[in-house]
């Protein structure tokens, strides 16, 4: 166990990681986010997210006091507790959307590279077609389109898987361009030409061989892709259309606070809307150097 | 019964530019036709060896046999069992993500054949600690041993080998084409070895194809072909390989260069380089004639 | 002597140490010389090369020794000032005739910028200058070319303009670093017969960089053979190769194939050459080598005897 921690921490990735402090700052960042929210039934002293606990005489105050580190919000619930619970669901939809799309993406993009031909130009053409939209555009296109179609009682619980599909779909394309013209040069490689050879299925070929090798671009798109994902979440519980209201992430409270911001009580939308930062800043930097560290021209 | 044989075999590729393109000037498709009309045969046991430069079709030849390509035309007759194929590359010749245990025991899962790694690895020199590692921790010549016993596990009859010790350095080579060679005296293989090299050519084969432009311009036993060549091409080859005896041979300079393979020359493709050209040269596309493609040996000139 | 290179270290510091790439590289090319530099890959024959032309990467760096031209020191010359020589003095021929040429220039732009650079010529007589060159590099009708761009040349032809480029300022040392590997076997003599006939002509002097022994053999006047960072081998290359004093040289000449009617078993090296952060003490060739003796593992042996020589205890001076 000593000897595989110690391999890990001599490993070319980790040196090149414990090289540059900004990383480093980042990374130490990142963990403190996702553990802040992984963690947070047992760290925040309040569950936001309980009507129940919720009592409006405890609106409005202010950060400092007693039992309210960061202040409380508009509906009494403790600020502290609301980001811990807020950076949940943002990070939470914000990883599942990735793993949504990169599914997709990947999968798309190996089959249009790796069978090419009419396939191949149908995929890229629909991508083609969806770039021209703003990926904010259509994950609310989807969004509004699910509220219409499915039945309203279902309402909050159906609203984040919704929010979780619209952004995954915004998100597809990178992946596939990318994996595309990574099996476009793998399948030319004379060990998938062995493997053909030897009379391997081409899915076999395409998920055993060149999905293993195409998987590190892949990693570093995902990493900033779900600082994006959370963006577009945020911009979309901003906007209205996102999570529902009783289970506020960030997003939602930049917007609750977006209107007490210049009546006095600034600390609703800057302390979410800082931790967003934080959160989002440090991702990617984290897939900044991630991608550098993995770009084998460069080492 | 020849173990392989190739029949008027041919392989047009479409090189044309893209649908759009070409409407909106007019063109019409382009095929290359990277091999044409070629006969072969293989008998068991022994070593063909394809030799030419570039563009000559050597290596689509190479990927005819094993059914990487279909042919345009002709046919591809196989009376063995099974075939496999070594690559040039040693470097991609191996998914870098596996594990050698896994590159070499891949033939076997598929091909249903029940060797053992460790024997194998042990067969081309390598040792079976080696079947834990990476491909990445190998040299060159070292991957291709581990390519070699990726296509001993498949059990072979046939193993085409295209260009197996190009990118090597010179006493590697020597090392493999030893294996290459003891290998084939134990397990009784069949060999289709593709070379630029005359040199590497000369130690291995049992016979001879000389490739031009996607033709066999010659093909003859190997004593027969060093010692008396007889196609112009085959003896501009084989004066061009530098001479290591320094025998101080005089050697006529080599004319011009392989022409654009998408518009061939007329008639015999060699003729613009061609020493010995006369009118038919120039028109008429000559056939093999006792082992040789060439007008000027088939009427006597040369 | 046109160039001399006098105990070249080159190291390349890394996390793990620094290792040594070139190990005490002494050589020298006389006028009109064709010097060849064998050796297999990790040899350092290329770095040699580049050594000299100033063109090493960082982190590698120059650690000690001295490299004149004629009669001008150039190992520590200021980088504008090495930039200067290297176009003037000493021509380089890469590997990659593709990739040395720059795809968005005529040919005839890319030697006229030379010979503007180097040359205190006027843009007439620059293009000149520029079809004469392209004419003695043997491409024909060079007034019809001079306009064409690179991808518009094959690969034979290509490689002759970039000879032409690299001899464009009159160079007195022409570097080639496998000048002939990417071509076929029929250009590659082509090429050899236009290097000989300008070393010749112009009395410039060359350093052929290969792994090809043949190319050598048709060639050079004398060779230099590369193992593990040092030289184990120099002399003319006729008693080299003939007779050849170390056994790494004797192992390899017996690893070539030849054309020929009878099929021996190749003489066969064991092990690899090894890698710089494991090179063994005494002679780097004695894990390999099959006459080794006692002082080979303690011993590292120099270059005994001059004009022949060879680093090889064998050879020692009883």
């Amino acid at each position: 166990m000593r000897a595989s921690i110690r391999r890990l921490w001599e490993h070319d990735l980790a040196w090149s990681l414990r090289r540059s402090p900004v990383t480093v700052i980042a990374a130490a960042l990142t963990l403190l986010c996702i553990g802040g929210a992984l963690f947070a039934p047992w760290i925040a002293p309040q569950n936001p997210f309980d009507p129940a606990s919720l009592n409006l005489n405890e609106a409005f105050h202010r950060p400092g006091d007693a039992g309210y580190p960061l202040g409380s919000d508009d509906q009494g619930r403790d600020l502290f507790s609301t980001i811990l619970y807020g950076a949940r669901i943002s990070l939470g939809v914000g990883l599942a959307a990735v793993l949504l799309a990169l599914a997709l993406g990947v999968s798309l993009g190996l089959v249009s590279g790796y069978v090419g031909g009419r396939l191949d130009a149908f995929i890229m053409r629909v991508a083609d077609v969806q770039l021209s939209f703003p990926a904010i555009l259509i994950a609310l296109l989807i969004d509004g389109l699910a509220r219409v179609s499915l039945p309203s009682h279902m309402g909050a619980s159906i609203a984040i898987p919704v929010l979780i599909f619209s952004i995954g779909i915004s998100g597809w394309v990178q992946y596939a361009r990318t994996v595309r013209g990574l099996t476009l040069v793998e399948r030319e490689k004379e060990y998938v030409q062995a493997a053909r050879v030897i009379g391997r299925r081409p899915l076999a070929i395409m998920l055993a061989h060149v999905l293993p090798n195409v998987m590190g671009s892949v990693l570093v798109i995902a990493t900033i892709h779900i600082a994006t994902a959370i963006i577009t979440e945020a911009t979309l519980s901003f906007l209205g259309v996102g999570v529902p209201p009783t289970q506020p992430s960030l997003g939602t409270l930049i917007r609750v606070g977006n209107d007490f911001l210049f009546s006095g009580e600034w600390w609703i939308a800057l302390f979410p809307g800082c931790a967003l930062v934080i959160l989002v800043l440090s991702i990617n930097l984290l897939g900044d150097w991630l991608r550098d560290a993995l770009n084998p021209k460069l080492r | 019964m020849p173990l392989l044989s190739l029949r008027a075999v041919s392989r047009d590729f479409d090189v044309s530019r893209p649908l759009l393109d070409r409407v909106l000037d007019g063109e019409p498709r382009r095929m290359l036709r990277a091999v044409d009309s070629v006969d072969l045969e293989v008998n068991a046991g022994e070593t063909l060896a394809l030799v030419g430069e570039s563009g000559s079709g050597k290596s689509t030849v190479a990927r005819l046999i094993v059914g990487l390509y279909a042919p345009t035309s002709g046919s591809v007759t196989f009376s063995g069992r099974r075939m496999q194929m070594i690559f040039q590359d040693p470097y991609a010749s191996l998914n870098p993500r596996w594990r050698v245990r896994d590159i070499v025991a891949e033939p076997m899962r598929i091909l249903q054949t029940r060797k053992d790694v460790a024997e194998l690895l042990q067969q081309v020199g390598l040792s079976p600690e080696d079947a834990e590692r990476y491909p990445h921790e190998f040299s060159g010549g070292q991957r291709q041993r581990i390519s070699i016993a990726r296509a001993l596990a498949g059990e072979p009859d046939l193993l085409v080998c295209d260009e197996p010790t190009s990118a090597l350095d010179v006493s590697v080579q020597a090392q493999i084409l030893n294996l290459m060679t003891e290998l084939q005296r134990r397990l009784g293989l069949t060999y289709v070895f593709i070379s630029h090299n005359l040199a590497v050519v000369s130690q291995v084969a049992d016979r001879v194809g000389v490739m031009y432009l996607g033709r066999i311009v010659e093909i003859s036993p190997a004593a027969e072909i060093f010692a008396r060549p007889r196609h112009p091409y085959t003896r501009m080859l084989l004066d061009a390989v530098p001479d290591l005896e320094l025998s101080g041979r005089p050697r006529t300079p080599v004319a011009g260069e392989v022409p654009n393979p998408l518009s061939p020359p007329s008639g015999c493709v060699f003729h613009p380089r061609c020493p010995h050209a006369n009118d038919r040269c120039r028109s008429e596309k000559p056939q093999i004639h006792r082992n040789v493609a060439c007008h000027a040996v088939e009427e006597g000139r040369i | 002597m046109t160039l001399t290179v006098k105990d070249l270290k080159v190291e390349f510091p890394s996390r793990r140490g620094t290792l040594t790439a070139l190990d005490g590289v002494s050589l020298s090319i006389a006028r009109g010389e064709v010097l060849g530099v064998v050796g297999e890959s990790g040899a350092g024959k290329s770095l040699t090369g580049l050594s000299i032309i100033g063109l090493l990467e960082p982190p590698g760096r120059i650690a000690s020794g001295e490299i004149w031209l004629e009669g001008k020191r150039i190992d520590r010359l200021p980088p504008e000032e090495m930039r200067r020589v290297r176009g003037r003095r000493i021509g380089v021929v890469f590997q990659d005739p593709l990739t040395s040429l720059n795809p968005l220039f005529t040919i005839g732009q890319q030697l006229e910028e030379t010979i503007l650079t180097h040359l205190p010529l006027g843009k007439s007589a620059a293009r000149e200058r520029a079809l004469s060159l392209l004419r003695e590099v043997g491409i024909p009708a060079p007034e019809a070319r001079y306009d064409n761009y690179p991808h518009q040349f094959s690969g034979g032809m290509r490689q002759r303009v970039v000879i032409a480029l690299a001899i464009a300022a009159e160079p007195v040392l022409l570097i080639a670093d496998e000048p002939t590997t990417a071509l076929d076997v029929s250009i590659q003599a082509q090429i050899i017969e236009l290097l000989k006939r300008l070393a010749r002509e112009h009395g410039t002097a060359v350093m052929l960089i290969t792994h090809d022994m043949g190319v050598i053999a048709e060639t050079s006047q004398r060779v230099a053979v590369m193992y593990a960072g040092r030289i184990v081998e120099v002399g003319p290359v006729r008693e080299v190769i003939k007779s050849p004093l170390h056994p790494y040289t004797a192992g390899l000449m017996g690893s070539i194939p030849k054309v020929g009617i009878e099929r021996k078993r190749l003489v066969q090296i064991d092990g690899a050459m090894p890698r710089l952060n494991a090179i063994p003490p005494g002679c780097a060739f004695n894990p390999r080598c099959p006459k080794r003796f006692a002082r080979c593992l303690e011993e590292r042996p120099t270059l005994i005897g001059t004009a022949r020589a060879a680093a090889c205890w064998l050879h020692a001076p009883a």
